[in-house]
């Protein structure tokens, strides 16, 4: 099983989060999910990927961004893999190890 | 366990054994910082996997507190536990017996469809509708194969970490070798 290039760090039933899925499913992308605690005390690993302790948060190893808050997010993979974007999901795929 | 009165007989489980390969399956898998979907084949092997008590009752507690106090974190396997307890609870369990500093981590499936797969589900009397895995113990190679299996047939019951150290460090060094 090849790992996705996308993680995704989210929280249970945040909406801010389902909002990055909806935009990840649309554009078809694979994304590894890992899922922190509501105590923004205990979300340590989201601190040391991205510098804050919100989620979501996103690392793309397809373009090496690591990118918080969901309006910046969706809006990256809008203009990474969305139909003008810089990157086609197939591309990304082929260039993802 | 020699309590010196009858414990509840379980009736022999049916679990893989020696030399046969144990199912795969794919569940969250939790540390002191996340879950997140992981396959049991995907774990680098030896793998010692341990079926126990769902997190909260005191079986839980000896098993862990056990293994960590045993360094069976620093014996060259990938060291699993399984319960029906949610992420939550997992990280519950690991904060309170401070695993955090081990590199155990926890399958969650509160469906208990992993130790149906495994032969060895537990009914619990009492709580109608909840099934979770006997106590049992598997210590894997890189391809699931398993070196060493054992599952509970009396109720409760615990591992024997003596038996389990021995199969694992074999299955370490049958590794390197």
């Amino acid at each position: 099983m090849s790992e996705p290039a996308i993680t995704l760090y989210r929280l249970q039933a945040c909406p801010f989060c389902e909002r990055v899925v909806r935009t990840l499913d649309e554009y078809g992308l694979a994304y590894r999910s890992r899922f922190v605690e509501p105590l923004h005390s205990k979300r340590d690993a989201v601190k040391r990927e991205s510098g804050v302790r919100t989620v979501p948060v996103i690392v793309d190893d397809n373009t090496g961004v690591t990118m918080a808050e969901s309006a910046n997010i969706v809006s990256y993979l809008e203009e990474t893999y969305g139909e003008n974007g810089r990157l086609t999901v197939e591309t990304a795929a082929a260039g993802g190890s | 366990m020699d309590l010196g009165f009858e414990v509840v007989d379980m009736g022999e489980p049916d679990h893989p054994t020696e030399g046969e390969q144990a199912p795969d399956f794919t569940r969250p898998v939790v540390d002191d910082e996340y879950w997140e979907d992981v396959a049991l084949s995907e774990l680098d092997g030896p793998v010692c996997l341990v079926f126990y008590s769902m997190d909260g009752a005191f079986p839980g507690t000896y098993v862990w507190s056990e293994m960590r106090d045993r360094g069976f974190d620093d014996l060259g396997a990938t060291v699993v536990g399984l319960s029906i307890s949610t992420p939550y609870a997992h990280k519950r369990l690991i904060e309170d017996n401070n695993l955090g500093e081990t590199d155990f981590r926890f399958f969650s499936d509160p469906a208990n469809a992993v130790a149906e797969a495994y032969g060895i589900t537990n009914d619990l009397d009492g709580m109608t509708g909840i099934t979770e895995p006997r106590p049992a113990t598997f210590v894997l190679d890189d391809d699931r194969t398993v070196r060493y299996a054992w599952a509970a047939s009396e109720w409760p019951d615990l591992p024997d970490y003596d038996d389990l150290e021995t199969a694992v460090l074999e299955a370490v060094e049958a590794t390197d070798g």
